[in-house]
């Protein structure tokens, strides 16, 4: 099996749609001859010409809305947002007019655009280049959401969000391009060539958007993530020696609710772990969810390991992002709670 | 039967490997553009978008009625500007490459845009940048260490390590924060000049953008409320040619400049030479005596070239010819004005290299000066508490919870 990094799988999912679908168009800005920033779209444009993979303007409203027209004339737009800190220009373009064309006008029109924008910190990008916004999206009623943390999952996940008839906004979390990361930055960077989910079939294959993942079978407590906290709470888990049930989310809406409780209501315990800030994050709505459905099986409170409230500081990035001692004291509190 | 519609895509005229191609770019002899009255209508200058407002000629003299007649030792103070700008540039590059702080931007060719426009204003008037004007610093007075200090993110950093590198501010200099966000301080200086306006002072706002972030509706909004209400701001585009790997086409520059969509909005357009230092403050000159006539605003295109990598997570030999720089028409800002002052007799190669070692020292002290106060990997740090301060005016109650936790996580 061919080992790839998130970046080439990105790519290789890109690749397989633009080739299998001619109506699949790729945009956004440095993306065409230079191959995009992070290099995702590389070589695209030199394979399927200047009308498939189109350089834009630094415009992300004008990039969104020119999708959703392309999508209503029948092309199936992937388009990229260099970094989720700078989608806010074409917010009003997702809300309003993406996330519900399909609604206002019962169907009659709809607009199958992809939307890729890495997401997340620990590069050193300071407040501006290390947002994870996803619950500002998934508070957006008709556009679904997904963040994968492997790059099997991110080339199934992105097949199947340009498949999908409805708009999927696509987060990458960039810490975790070229490598899982366990949250500890002093380590050296690990390769995804030494992670089982860095085996990443070269034809067509989906992940279904809707199905979190178990990750790992336990019966002790349940973590809930996805992105790059899936990994630090994955070696917090680890390092801790408790026999954690691990779930990736992948699909923040719709949400697998069901994958969700029956491991809470199998273990009793559940920590939730995620990089945005912990205040109305997506963190809630699990809460809220897992409480509603699991309130009797429950043998601790649900915690939750989140960044904290303010923006992302760039001289105090590993004070501000979720790590591993943040992770191990929640779950001591939720495994010593009686 | 007649042709389908067919999508155009911008061309870019050099790509790496191709010989630099600047014929695109429409020049015009200096001295020879006319220079009209302040108050002009906008609909009677839209020349000035088209030609290319130039001063110093090709035999480095000035010439022509944008000839701004500037006394020798302000362009000595220019051109001391300017030089201290690039090799602060470099030297900040090699400190990043050197692992010393985490990213940097330099804006070397296009010191007279900052340079230039900073001297031809008051003190008074307000100054909204993009992350590429480090020259307006130096004119407004920044101590190196200060700046320094915010490149390092370390105990006296300005912006208490919250902000990447370059993201400067000053209140005694009147230069407002700078946003990582492209466009977005463009119209917020139309709202600082319509404040100006409604309080009756005399003071302008003065923003820059790149060509390429001028895409960004804000640009629009700028011009609209700029127009709207006349208001004494002096909007600046720096085209620069290039936007990280997408040229200036892909802003809408191949069917007419960028000055031109002033005369749009019903606001006179300059298209300006940005490498003519004296041209430069020419055209900020006669747009702040506009503003400051209640005429309105201006806005004007410097025509110049990113002769850096956007920032040093770029690599240009990717996207464009390596002696792409080399080759632009409009040569080096520093280079044309020293050549002006030698020939007027008031420089000397002798006195540039002097003065180049004198600028390199300073920045050398300042940098070790700087780096006492902490740098990214050593040294001291910033107070982590930090962090929860300035989200609001007052530490809310969560936040103060966060902070206690983060102290019991870290001992």
């Amino acid at each position: 099996m061919p080992q790839m990094n998130m970046i080439q799988a990105l790519n290789s999912a890109m690749d397989i749609a633009l080739g299998r679908d001619p109506a699949v168009v790729v945009l956004g800005e440095d993306v065409g001859y230079f191959g995009g920033v992070f290099r995702v779209t590389d070589g695209l444009q030199r394979k399927y010409g200047q009308h498939r993979v189109l350089d834009t303007p630094i415009a992300e409203g004008g990039i969104v809305a020119a999708s959703i027209g392309m999508a209503v004339n029948g092309l199936r737009p992937i388009a990229e947002i260099q970094f989720a800190d700078y989608i806010y220009p074409g917010y009003d373009q997702i809300v309003s007019e993406l996330a519900r064309l399909r609604y206002r006008s019962a169907s009659a029109f709809a607009a199958p655009v992809t939307i890729r924008t890495p997401c997340g910190g620990g590069i050193r990008g300071g407040q501006t280049h290390s947002q994870s916004p996803e619950a500002l999206f998934a508070h957006v009623c008709g556009i679904k959401v997904v963040m994968p943390s492997n790059p099997y999952d991110a080339k199934g996940l992105l097949i199947a969000s340009i498949e999908d008839d409805d708009p999927v906004l696509f987060l990458e979390p960039k810490r975790l391009y070229n490598g899982p990361f366990d949250g500890d930055p002093n380590k050296p960077a690990v390769p995804w060539s030494t992670h089982p989910r860095g085996e990443v079939p070269d034809g067509h294959y989906t992940v279904p958007i809707g199905k979190a993942a178990v990750v790992r079978e336990g019966r002790e407590l349940t973590i809930i993530s996805y992105g790059t906290m899936l990994h630090v709470a994955e070696a917090a888990a680890k390092a801790l020696g408790l026999d954690a049930e691990i779930i990736d989310v992948r699909s923040i809406v719709p949400l697998d609710v069901e994958t969700l409780t029956t491991s809470v209501q199998k273990t009793g315990r559940c920590v939730i772990a995620h990089e945005a800030t912990r205040f109305a994050g997506f963190g809630a709505e699990l809460m809220a969810t897992i409480q509603e459905r699991c309130f009797w099986q429950l043998e601790a409170p649900i915690e939750r390991v989140c960044g904290w409230d303010t923006p992302y500081p760039h001289a105090f990035e590993w004070e501000y992002f979720p790590g591993p001692q943040r992770v191990a004291a929640a779950l001591k509190r939720v495994m010593e709670a009686r | 039967m007649p042709r389908p519609s067919r999508l155009h895509v911008p061309h870019a005229p050099a790509r790496p490997g191709e010989a630099p191609d600047f014929s695109y770019v429409r020049l015009t002899p200096a001295g020879t553009v006319a220079r009209p009255d302040v108050a002009a209508q906008a609909a009677d200058v839209e020349n000035l978008a088209v030609d290319l407002i130039r001063v110093l000629d090709d035999g480095h003299r000035a010439i022509g009625p944008w000839n701004p007649h500037l006394e020798v030792d302000v362009l000595q103070v220019g051109l001391r500007h300017m030089l201290l700008t690039r090799i602060y540039d470099d030297r900040m590059l090699r400190t990043q490459r050197q692992g010393k702080i985490s990213f940097y931007m330099k804006s070397t060719g296009e010191e007279a845009v900052a340079v230039a426009a900073a001297m031809a204003l008051r003190p008074g008037d307000m100054l909204f940048p993009s992350y590429r004007q480090q020259g307006l610093q130096f004119v407004r007075g920044a101590k190196l260490v200060d700046l320094m200090c915010q490149l390092l993110s370390n105990t006296r950093d300005m912006c208490k390590g919250r902000q990447l590198p370059v993201m400067y501010h000053s209140v005694p200099g009147r230069l407002f924060s700078i946003s990582g966000n492209l466009a977005t301080q463009f119209p917020q200086a139309v709202g600082w000049a319509m404040a100006a306006a409604i309080k009756g002072t005399d003071d302008l706002a003065a923003t820059w953008i790149g060509e390429g972030s001028s895409a960004e509706a804000d640009f629009h909004h700028a011009l609209l409320f700029a127009s709207v209400y006349r208001a004494p701001v002096i909007l600046n585009v720096v085209n620069n040619q290039w936007a990280i790997s997408t040229f200036q086409g892909f802003a809408g520059g191949e069917q007419r400049s960028f000055a031109a969509r002033g005369p749009g909005y019903g606001i006179p357009g300059l298209r300006v030479d940005g490498n003519d230092f004296l041209a430069v403050y020419a055209a900020t000159e006669w747009a702040a005596e506009r503003a400051r006539k209640g005429a309105g605003a201006t806005l004007i295109e410097f025509v110049t070239y990113r002769a850096a990598a956007h920032s040093t997570s770029d690599d240009p030999s990717r996207y464009r010819p390596k002696d792409d720089a080399e080759r632009w028409p409009l040569g080096d800002p520093i280079e044309r004005l020293k050549a002006h002052l030698i020939g007027l007799g008031e420089w000397s190669e002798a006195r540039h290299e002097a003065l180049t070692a004198e600028l390199g020292e300073q920045v050398g002290a300042a940098w070790k000066e700087a780096t006492t106060y902490g740098t990214l990997t050593e040294g001291p740090r910033l107070d982590r508490d930090l962090m929860f301060e300035d989200v609001f005016k007052e530490l809310p109650k969560h936040l103060v919870e966060q902070r206690a936790q983060l102290r019991s996580e870290r001992g």
